[in-house]
């Protein structure tokens, strides 16, 4: 990606309102957001999720006003986080929700892969240098039999190798999602900040 | 400065370093510590604990580096009870540690080796309890205030943190000045702010990747204990004054010096740990300039001295991070960290053969140099030889233990050599060129 590729993203993902939100389907290379993405359906609110492989079907009481957390998918090893709707949600703060949830979807899909590539490709090359060997992947005891260290040196290599290109587009795609989540998290702030100084100031009861 | 596998001070020794600095609390809390941490783990943890201290923690237990790669309905890994250099049980471990593990983690992912329809009966009876167990698991994302302390003290690597400390503490202490308590804490504070601050960035940079590996998936973020705003919020909360009372109350090439290896760390380090080998060359410089800003804050110029002393911390990265490195290949490919280990085996170990050898060197040029007496090359001598003589046998033989033991020696042969070091001091020099002092 060239420099001004990037800055052109970066902009993008700055500038663009709530329904350009599928823009950031067409950034970078691996973005497939899951299907049950539910960042712009409000009734999802205290609703269930449908079960799908690998969704949680957890909910947050209703009286939470905070994002929740969960423990590491089994896949990606990242953390889920059901985001908090307010009731009165500025379209700053759906651009920045809808923005988080489509960055963990994408980073979920890239690990979820990784990690399944990886393991694959693993237990391919294994087979592979057995074979050569003209052993079997089991030893007499029923044992899976594993290469020395300096065998699968060879492996890691060639997968890191392999993988470059992929994780250095990854890399920027990250880097920009990430300031640029930050940045609106700084904006939220600040908006919520000024609001709450404002709504003081026209009710000096409550001061 | 901050990341690399370098400074870490084994508990005793650490001890022995401060008693010779004239220092304050703040170091000795830090070595009782690690006294305590060692005396209470037991043999099997004190490798894993240990290696808390260091950002590249060497994972001995070969199924702790392997993070789940693989989908759950293959085996789980959970960290082995026993570790062989050459693990040729692997599977049979892990198999027998499949079903303990699954008495742990009920809502785990069923074992491979029940069958088909074992699965189904076990589906429809242990959906409420595994729903129930991975519903406890979540939690609200509220920052309670008594946790902030200890947050903190995760984001900013406080241990490691310490560590950078004592050696900038070390290159103030070589300096050939009068030691000035005051300056001194001042230029350990404001060093230990800007290492606070490289670490969070560095954590918030790098979520996703900790999360994918053993050591670092309990990091506040990775966890979500904390919103990315917050942690750079508290970056920048400790990297202005650091380096603000670096540049203004020490002298400003400190400050700039502080501020240099900050941007050197987050913004060239930590990217280029995914992008090319040469982080490790870039990662022993951000090492080496805490001794040098020790220095500079005692003199308010880059002598000599400094340098020599940036050297010999420089050189030392090298056995220590590649004989770490060598033996987290695996997470490194599976992550895709770029470490010469993973794709250049033979350049990694030739370096650190290398770099062993030239702290022989930096010792002998450290009495050329007016820094210490001719004492000192010949007292770590023995250190530097045996240090040497684990990165030849790394060097020619290539494998698990032999990265094991040079890993392992230079974590104690550090301070050793900082404390023969001091104890060499060149004291004669200050009193040749300041006849008032009367030491």
């Amino acid at each position: 990606m060239s420099r001004s590729g990037f800055g052109a993203t970066l902009s993008r993902l700055l500038l663009q309102n709530r329904h350009g939100s599928r823009v950031l389907n067409h950034v970078g290379s691996l973005t497939a957001p899951r299907p049950f993405c539910s960042e712009s359906d409000p009734r999802s609110r205290g609703r269930i999720k449908q079960a799908l492989p690998g969704v949680s079907s957890f909910t947050p009481p209703a009286n939470s006003s905070h994002d929740w957390v969960g423990p590491p998918d089994r896949m990606s090893n990242l953390r889920p986080i059901k985001y908090h709707i307010p009731e009165y949600e500025s379209p700053l703060e759906s651009r920045l929700r809808k923005l988080r949830q489509e960055t963990e979807d994408w980073n979920h899909q890239f690990w979820t892969n990784q990690n399944i590539s990886f393991s694959k490709e693993k237990e391919g090359f294994i087979y592979s240098c057995l074979k050569e060997k003209g052993l079997e992947l089991r030893d007499e005891d029923g044992r899976k039999r594993t290469l020395s260290a300096d065998e699968m040196a060879e492996f890691y290599k060639e997968f890191l190798n392999k993988n470059h290109q992929k994780h250095s587009v990854y890399n920027k795609e990250w880097y920009m999602r990430n300031f640029t989540i930050t940045f609106l998290m700084g904006r939220v702030a600040l908006l919520k900040a000024w609001r709450k100084l404002g709504w003081r100031q026209q009710d000096p009861k409550l001061k | 400065m901050y990341n690399s596998p370098c400074r870490k001070l084994t508990g005793l020794v650490g001890v022995s370093i401060l008693q010779s600095l004239e220092n304050a609390a703040q170091a000795r809390l830090c070595s009782w510590d690690l006294v305590q941490l060692c005396r209470s783990s037991t043999s099997k943890w004190i490798t894993f604990q240990h290696c808390n201290f260091l950002k590249r923690q060497y994972v001995t237990k070969t199924t702790e580096a392997c993070q789940r790669a693989k989908p759950k309905q293959e085996a789980l890994t959970t960290p082995l009870v026993k570790q062989h250099p050459h693990l040729q049980d692997e599977t049979v471990i892990r198999q027998v540690q499949q079903i303990s593990a699954i008495d742990q983690h009920p809502s785990s992912v069923q074992s491979s080796k029940e069958t088909p329809t074992q699965d189904t009966e076990r589906a429809s009876s242990d959906e409420d309890p595994s729903t129930a167990q991975e519903t406890r698991q979540w939690k609200e994302i509220k920052v309670m205030l008594g946790d902030l302390p200890g947050i903190y003290a995760r984001l900013s690597k406080i241990r490691l943190t310490a560590l950078v400390v004592m050696t900038a503490s070390a290159g103030y202490a070589m300096a050939p000045v009068p030691f000035d308590p005051s300056c001194f804490l001042l230029a350990s504070l404001g060093t230990g702010l800007a290492s606070c601050a490289a670490n969070s960035i560095n954590q918030y940079f790098e979520v996703p990747f900790d999360s994918n590996m053993n050591r670092t998936k309990n990091r506040p973020l990775v966890r979500g204990q904390i919103s990315p705003l917050h942690a750079v919020s508290f970056a920048a909360a400790c990297a202005v004054p650091g380096i603000t009372l670096l540049a203004l109350t020490v002298n400003p090439l400190t400050g700039a010096l502080g501020a240099l290896n900050l941007f050197l760390y987050t913004c060239c380090y930590t990217p280029l740990k995914r992008l090319s080998i040469t982080n490790t060359w870039v990662g022993a410089v951000v090492g080496a300039i805490p001794p040098v800003m020790g220095w500079t804050a005692a003199t308010g110029s880059l002598d000599v001295g400094a340098l020599l002393l940036g050297g010999i911390l420089y050189s030392w990265q090298f056995p220590h991070f590649n004989a770490l490195s060598w033996n987290l290949r695996e997470d490194y490919s599976r992550g895709g960290y770029r470490m010469m280990s993973v794709t250049h085996p033979a350049l990694c170990r030739r370096v650190a053969l290398r770099h062993s050898l030239a702290l022989i060197g930096l010792s002998v040029l450290a009495p050329a140099l007016d820094v210490t007496s001719w004492t000192f090359p010949l007292i770590s001598l023995p250190i530097n030889l045996y240090i040497s003589y684990l990165g030849y046998s790394f060097y020619r033989d290539a494998d698990r233990s032999s990265a094991r033991k040079l890993f392992f020696c230079s974590l104690w042969h550090l301070p050793m050599l900082l404390l023969l070091m001091l104890t060499c001091k060149n004291h004669g020099w200050t009193r040749k060129t300041d006849p008032w002092l009367t030491v």
